[in-house]
């Protein structure tokens, strides 16, 4: 069996699939964190809805899907941080409001276009294995601008999360860190598409992230941790995938609630908590 | 008057940037002009300062200045306008009208009211610390000394006590070597013995650095002695002075009520009315 395991590595698509997945799973340790952090995971699913729609309009226009993806992403959390200051419609209505319609325009618009024959079912829950080279060059160039940002901006965004005003006080700027971060999040929901689908991208933000809470000290910890614990998931997911002829997106994501729920079980004392 | 001060100001703050700059002789031979300069220059000052939210004035013409070395106390009743008057100072909200004027770089130490951290954020106390923008390891050394939470490094903050908290938090605002501090109820949930330590902590740390301090405190027995300002505040000043002037300030009375004066005056108080049985002034001078 390792030895069939081996022959799939020197296989182009599961190299392709390993590195985009790996690509997706270290970023979204430390980005998934602040979206644990900042209570954000209906943000990040409305937006992978309104990606739907994306996809459905480059489909009908003619763009390339990868550029439609991004470019509906981030006009759709730009949207979202524009709306959210009006105060006489809470967030989560919003956000519900949102997800689904844009979910629904995206099928019936897909619907009406009978030129184009579309796999929904790839859509909704992805096709790791067709990343193509072209894929790859989006979804490793995406993460390392993610992860760059991340870190530059590291400090500043942990401060605004602590507490928004203190670290206005302190000389950061809250709105412009703030519509980085979810611009940031709207990028790697964009590449997450093609591996995970629209219905399981935050999971894979938030699920590990979730699980390396209970075994961190420092946000750091936290971070670097679910990125371990998203890289061990998509690496099983995989096998598993290959061993049981699963779809690989949901694999993934049941390799990483297993870790979940293992972590969040452990007796309580290896959790965090005081020394 | 205010405008010539400003114009004086001009060279004075010329000769400050190039004092870090030039010989020591300089520097002594400039300081003896600029000292009084220094003293006399608020480090913040606000003029005619309103506000109103949803057509509700919260503020109405409100002026306050803090000086170096001085301790000015905000008090009033819940939902006076302290807290959004603080915000205003700080920057984090803008008036409809009047205007804040600040020292050249002056560097401020913040205490916010409350801290709430999310559970899902593990963030131990020095992490915490360590967000402090600019801090120097050495800086956060000597102030965690001061303040004696050195034990607490390690703890997850969500662990710590309330007062434990509070002077985490002061520790936080020291780290930047404020010029000014601002103070947001800094004794909250603390009990009595802690109230009385963290106010002499903040006094002699205000005495040391000589930094001004603008703070919102109900713990008005514990304050008054310490303070050079008390402010009075009802969405406008009903009155301001030192302790001892404000509490025999009725507009004072009037809006504590007749025991508030031994409250604040603990060290100065004179009788200049009798209460009844219920406690209403009888026989002062406005009644």
């Amino acid at each position: 069996m390792i030895e069939a395991l081996a022959q799939l590595l020197t296989t182009n698509f599961v190299v392709y699939a390993l590195i985009a997945g790996l690509c997706l799973a270290f970023v979204s340790g430390p980005l998934g964190s602040f979206i644990v952090w900042r209570r954000m995971s209906y943000f990040g699913d409305t937006l992978a809805h309104s990606a739907l729609l994306g996809i459905a309009l480059g489909l009908i226009l003619d763009i390339n899907a990868q550029l439609s993806i991004l470019v509906s992403c981030i006009v759709f959390s730009l949207l979202l941080v524009a709306l959210g200051k009006n105060k006489t419609i809470s967030t989560d209505n919003l956000l519900g409001i949102l997800a689904h319609s844009t979910l629904a325009i995206g099928v019936v618009v897909l619907a009406f276009s009978d030129s184009v024959r579309v796999n929904l079912e790839a859509l909704l829950f992805g096709e790791l294995l067709t990343v193509s080279a072209g894929d790859l060059v989006w979804v490793v160039a995406t993460s390392l601008l993610v992860a760059a940002l991340l870190f530059r901006y590291w400090n500043q965004f942990l401060a605004i999360t602590v507490h928004a005003e203190l670290a206005e006080v302190e000389g950061i700027n809250p709105d412009k860190l703030n519509l980085l971060l979810v611009v940031l999040m709207a990028l790697i929901i964009a590449i997450s598409m093609k591996i995970v689908g629209v219905l399981l991208i935050t999971s894979l933000l938030i699920i590990p992230p979730a699980a390396a809470r209970q075994i961190a000290k420092t946000p750091e910890q936290m971070a670097i941790k679910a990125s371990i614990i998203g890289a061990l998931s998509v690496v099983a997911g995989l096998i598993m995938a290959f061993i049981a002829d699963t779809p690989v997106g949901p694999s993934i994501v049941t390799v990483a609630s297993f870790f979940f729920l293992v972590l969040y079980f452990l007796p309580v004392r290896q959790r965090m908590g005081s020394e | 008057m205010a405008n010539l001060d400003q114009w004086y100001d001009i060279p004075f703050r010329f000769i400050y940037k190039l004092q870090s700059e030039t010989s020591r002789d300089f520097n002594q031979a400039s300081y003896h002009m600029d000292s009084s300069q220094v003293q006399t220059a608020p480090l913040l000052s606000a003029k005619g300062i309103n506000i109103s939210f949803d057509g509700r004035k919260v503020l109405e013409n409100i002026n306050l200045e803090v000086k170096a070395g001085r301790i000015v106390t905000l008090i009033g009743p819940n939902g006076a306008g302290k807290t959004t008057m603080i915000r205003i100072v700080l920057g984090l909200l803008q008036p409809d009208s009047g205007t804040i004027k600040r020292q050249a770089s002056l560097s401020i130490g913040y205490m916010p009211q409350q801290l709430h951290i999310e559970p899902t954020l593990p963030l131990t106390v020095l992490r915490f610390l360590q967000l402090a923008r600019k801090n120097d390891p050495g800086q956060i050394d000597s102030v965690l000394e001061k303040i004696k939470i050195s034990h607490l490094l390690y703890h997850q903050i969500q662990d710590i006590s309330g007062g434990e908290m509070q002077r985490v938090l002061l520790a936080r605002a020291l780290i930047r070597k404020p010029e000014l501090l601002i103070l947001d109820e800094p004794a909250q949930g603390v009990d009595l013995a802690g109230q009385a330590e963290l106010y002499q902590l903040i006094n002699q740390i205000t005495n040391e650095q000589q930094c001004g301090v603008l703070m919102i405190s109900h713990d008005l027995h514990l304050v008054m002695s310490a303070t050079d300002e008390v402010i009075c505040l009802n969405q406008h000043i009903c009155c301001h002075g030192k302790p001892e002037q404000v509490s025999n300030d009725p507009a004072y009375l009037d809006l504590f009520g007749p025991g508030a004066a031994q409250n604040i005056a603990v060290y100065t108080h004179h009788h200049n009315h009798e209460h009844d049985l219920t406690g209403n002034v009888i026989g002062s001078e406005d009644d």
